[in-house]
C-alpha cells in the first residue's frame, strides 16, 4: 500500500511538473513583453520594470523563479488589474467556485445513483427507460446550453427564480442543476449497468436465499460492490465540474474562479491565465491522487503492488 | 406431431400409419448445405444495430445532417457573413427560415455553417485520435515488455491532464482557428484510443495466427496492419464514434468561451454565446437553433456509440 501511494504521489508531482514546465514555455512563446503595450513608457522604466519581474534575466533562470514561485504558492501579480495578484483573485474566487463544485458534485452523486438503482431494479421497465433517457438527453445536452435554457424558461419566461449572482440558496438552484445534470447523467449510467452485474452475482443470491430483505440486500450486498465503477471515474467527473465552472459562472455571473480565468483568457492577462491553470491542474491532479487511493482502500480485489494488464 | 383428435380415439397407437416408421431416404446432395446464409461479422453487426432503433434514428439524423451542411449554406439565399443592419432580431419568416441575428445574418444559413464546422471538428479529432492512437497503442501493446512500461508510463502522464485546461492553454498560445482548435484537441486526446488498442493487442497478440505470421517473417508494422487491427476494429469504430460528441463538445464550449472560431464565421458554441445577449427580449430562435442543433448531434452520436457498442461486442454474441 505505501509503495502504491509512493508510486501514485511521484506520479502527481511529474504530472504537476509538466503541467508548470509546458505553460510556462508556451506562455514563452507568445511575442513581446506584459510591459511594451499601448502606453509608451520610458527606457529606464522599462528596464526597471522587467528588472522587478526578472524579465531581464536568462530564460533558465526565469524558470528557476518561476518553479519557486509555484512551490511557495505565489503565482505573481495581475497585468490588467493592477491592484490584484494571482492569489488575490484565487482567495476570493475559489471558496465561491468550490461552493458550487462541491454542491455539484453532491447532487449529481445522490441523483444519480438514486436514478441508477431504480432503473437496474426495474430493469426493461418504464421508470428504466424514463431513467435512461434522461440520462442520454443529460449527457447529450452541453452545459452551458442547458444553463442559457434554464435561464430562458424558468428566470426569464416563468420568473420562478433569479437568473444570476450567487447570493442566497435560490441563486444557487440553476447553476447547480444546469452543471450537475452532465455528471449525474454519467454516474446513473455506471450505476445501472454495474448495478445489473452486480445482481447476477452468487452473493446476491446467497444473500436472497439467506432470507434477507431486499431492501438491506440492495443497499448492504449490492449497492456497496455496483459503486466501485463510479469511484474510479469520480475523478474524471470532477475536471468536467471544474472546466464546467468556467462556463456556469461566466453565464450566471458567479464571482468565482471560473469567472476570473475566463476574463483573463478574452483579456490575455498572462499571469492569471498561467496562475490558474497551474493552480487548477495541481487541483485536479491532487484530486485524481486522492480517488486512486480511496479506490485501492475500498476495494481489497486490487493488487495495488502489481501493474494490471488493462 | 400426431393430430390431437387421435389420441380420444379407442386404440391410438394402431392410427399411426406403418410408413411414418419407414426410415428416411438419405439425401446425400443437401447434407451439406448450410440452412440460414452464413453472415460476417460486419453483416452479423449492421443487422443488430439495424434492430436498434434509436441507434438508427441517430444514424439518420447524421446522415441528413451532413446532408444538409453540405448543402445548407448552398440552398439558402443569403450569405453567411452579410450583414444587414435594417433586418436584425427578426423571427423566422418565409425569407429568413430561421431568423436573423443581431447583425441582421440569416441563422438559417449560418446553422448549417456552424454544422460544416462542428461536423469537420468532431470527424478530424475522432480520425487523428485514431490514427495516433492505433500506432501509439499497437506498438505499446504488441512490443511489450520495457517499451510498453514506458510508453504507458508517457500515456499514464499525458492522462492526468486536464483535457480542457491543455486545450485552452494551447488556444491561448496558438491563437483562435480551425486548425489550431483541431491540433489542440489532439494533442492529449489520443491517449483514450491507445489505451483501447493497446488492451485490445495484448489479449490477441498470443493467438496461433499471430504466431503464424510471426513464423513466416511478418514484420511488426504487418501484423499489427494485417493481423491484429482488423479484429480490434468494433472497440475502435466505438470509441471514434464517442470521440466525435466529445470533440464537438470541445469545440463548442471554447467557441461560447471565445476561444473557438471566430467571427464572421459561425459556429453554434459562438451563437449560442450571442444569444447569451438578447435572452431577455425573448429572441428565442437566437438560441434554440444552435441549441438544438448541439444537443441533438450529440444524442445522435451517443445513441449510435451506444447501439455499435452492443453491435460489435463480441461478449454479446451468441
Amino acid at each position: 500500500m505505501a509503495k502504491y501511494i509512493l508510486k501514485r504521489f511521484i506520479y502527481m508531482i511529474v504530472t504537476v511538473f509538466i503541467i508548470a514546465t509546458l505553460t510556462f514555455f508556451l506562455m514563452n512563446l507568445l511575442p513581446g513583453s506584459p510591459f511594451n503595450e499601448e502606453r509608451t513608457t520610458n527606457e529606464a522604466v522599462q528596464r526597471n520594470l522587467e528588472a522587478h519581474y526578472h524579465l531581464d534575466e536568462p530564460l533558465v533562470v526565469q524558470y528557476v523563479l518561476y518553479l519557486k514561485s509555484i512551490v511557495t504558492l505565489d503565482f505573481g501579480p495581475s497585468i490588467k488589474q493592477p491592484t490584484e495578484t494571482v492569489n488575490s483573485l484565487l482567495g476570493r474566487g475559489f471558496p465561491i467556485s468550490a461552493e458550487l463544485g462541491i454542491w455539484t458534485i453532491l447532487i449529481a452523486l445522490i441523483s444519480g445513483v438514486a436514478l441508477g438503482v431504480f432503473a437496474a431494479l426495474k430493469h426493461n421497465g418504464v421508470i428504466d427507460y424514463i431513467a435512461m433517457t434522461i440520462a442520454v438527453l443529460g449527457i447529450s445536452i452541453p452545459n452551458f446550453v442547458l444553463a442559457t435554457l434554464l435561464i430562458q424558461q424558468l428566470a426569464v419566461n416563468l420568473g420562478v427564480l433569479p437568473a444570476a449572482t450567487w447570493s442566497s440558496p435560490q441563486h444557487m438552484v440553476l447553476p447547480i442543476v444546469a452543471l450537475a445534470t452532465g455528471p449525474m447523467a454519467i454516474i446513473a449510467r455506471l450505476t445501472r449497468s454495474s448495478m445489473l452485474e452486480t445482481l447476477t452475482q452468487d452473493y446476491i443470491k446467497m444473500a436472497r436465499a439467506k432470507g434477507l430483505s431486499p431492501a438491506k440486500i440492495i443497499v448492504k450486498h449490492a449497492l456497496k460492490n455496483a459503486l466501485m465503477p463510479v469511484v474510479t471515474i469520480l475523478g474524471t467527473l470532477l475536471a468536467g465540474v471544474l472546466t464546467g465552472t468556467f462556463v456556469i459562472e461566466k453565464i450566471f455571473a458567479i464571482p468565482g474562479m471560473g469567472k476570473y480565468f475566463v476574463e483573463g483568457i478574452n483579456q490575455r492577462d498572462y499571469p492569471v491565465i498561467m496562475g490558474t491553470t497551474v493552480f487548477y491542474s495541481a487541483f485536479l491532479v491532487l484530486m485524481l491522487f486522492l480517488v486512486d487511493i480511496a479506490y485501492g482502500i475500498l476495494d481489497p480485489r486490487i493488487k495495488l503492488h502489481k501493474e494490471g494488464g488493462k | 406431431m400426431i393430430p390431437a383428435k387421435k389420441q380420444n380415439e379407442e386404440t391410438p397407437h394402431s392410427s399411426i400409419p406403418d410408413e411414418w416408421f419407414k426410415p428416411k431416404e438419405k439425401n446425400t446432395e443437401d447434407a451439406e448445405s448450410v440452412v440460414r446464409p452464413s453472415l460476417s461479422y460486419w453483416e452479423d453487426a449492421w443487422r443488430r444495430l439495424r434492430q436498434n432503433k434509436l441507434a438508427m434514428s441517430g444514424l439518420i439524423f447524421l446522415i441528413l445532417l451532413g446532408v444538409m451542411a453540405v448543402i445548407g449554406p448552398w440552398i439558402s439565399p443569403h450569405d453567411v457573413d452579410t450583414q444587414n443592419l435594417p433586418n436584425q432580431n427578426q423571427a423566422p419568416s418565409l425569407t429568413h427560415w430561421f431568423g436573423t441575428d443581431e447583425l441582421g445574418r440569416d441563422v438559417f444559413t449560418r446553422t448549417w455553417y456552424g454544422a460544416r464546422i462542428s461536423l469537420f471538428v468532431g470527424l478530424m479529432a475522432a480520425l487523428i485520435d485514431f490514427f495516433i492512437g492505433v500506432a501509439y497503442g499497437g506498438l505499446s501493446g504488441y512490443k511489450g515488455g520495457r517499451t510498453d512500461n514506458i510508453m504507458m508510463r508517457i500515456i499514464e502522464i499525458l492522462y492526468g491532464l486536464p483535457y480542457l485546461l491543455v486545450v485552452i492553454l494551447l488556444l491561448v498560445v496558438m491563437g483562435p482557428s480551425l486548425l489550431t482548435i483541431i491540433i489542440a484537441l489532439t494533442v492529449t486526446g489520443w491517449v483514450g484510443m491507445a489505451r483501447i488498442v493497446r488492451g485490445q493487442v495484448l489479449q490477441l497478440k498470443h493467438n496461433e495466427f499471430v504466431m503464424a505470421s510471426q513464423s513466416f517473417g511478418a514484420k511488426t508494422k504487418r501484423i499489427i496492419q494485417k493481423n491484429l487491427l482488423p479484429n480490434t476494429m468494433g472497440p475502435i469504430i466505438v470509441q471514434m464514434t464517442l470521440t466525435v460528441p466529445t470533440a464537438i463538445f470541445a469545440e463548442a464550449f471554447l467557441s461560447f468561451l471565445g476561444l473557438g472560431i471566430q467571427s464572421p464565421f459561425a459556429s453554434w458554441g459562438m451563437m449560442a454565446n450571442d444569444a447569451l445577449g438578447v435572452i431577455l427580449s425573448g429572441d428565442w430562435w437566437r438560441l434554440f437553433f444552435p441549441a438544438f442543433f448541439i444537443s441533438a448531434t450529440m444524442f445522435a452520436f451517443n445513441v449510435l456509440g451506444d447501439g455499435l457498442q452492443d453491435a460489435l461486442d463480441p461478449k454479446l454474441r451468441r
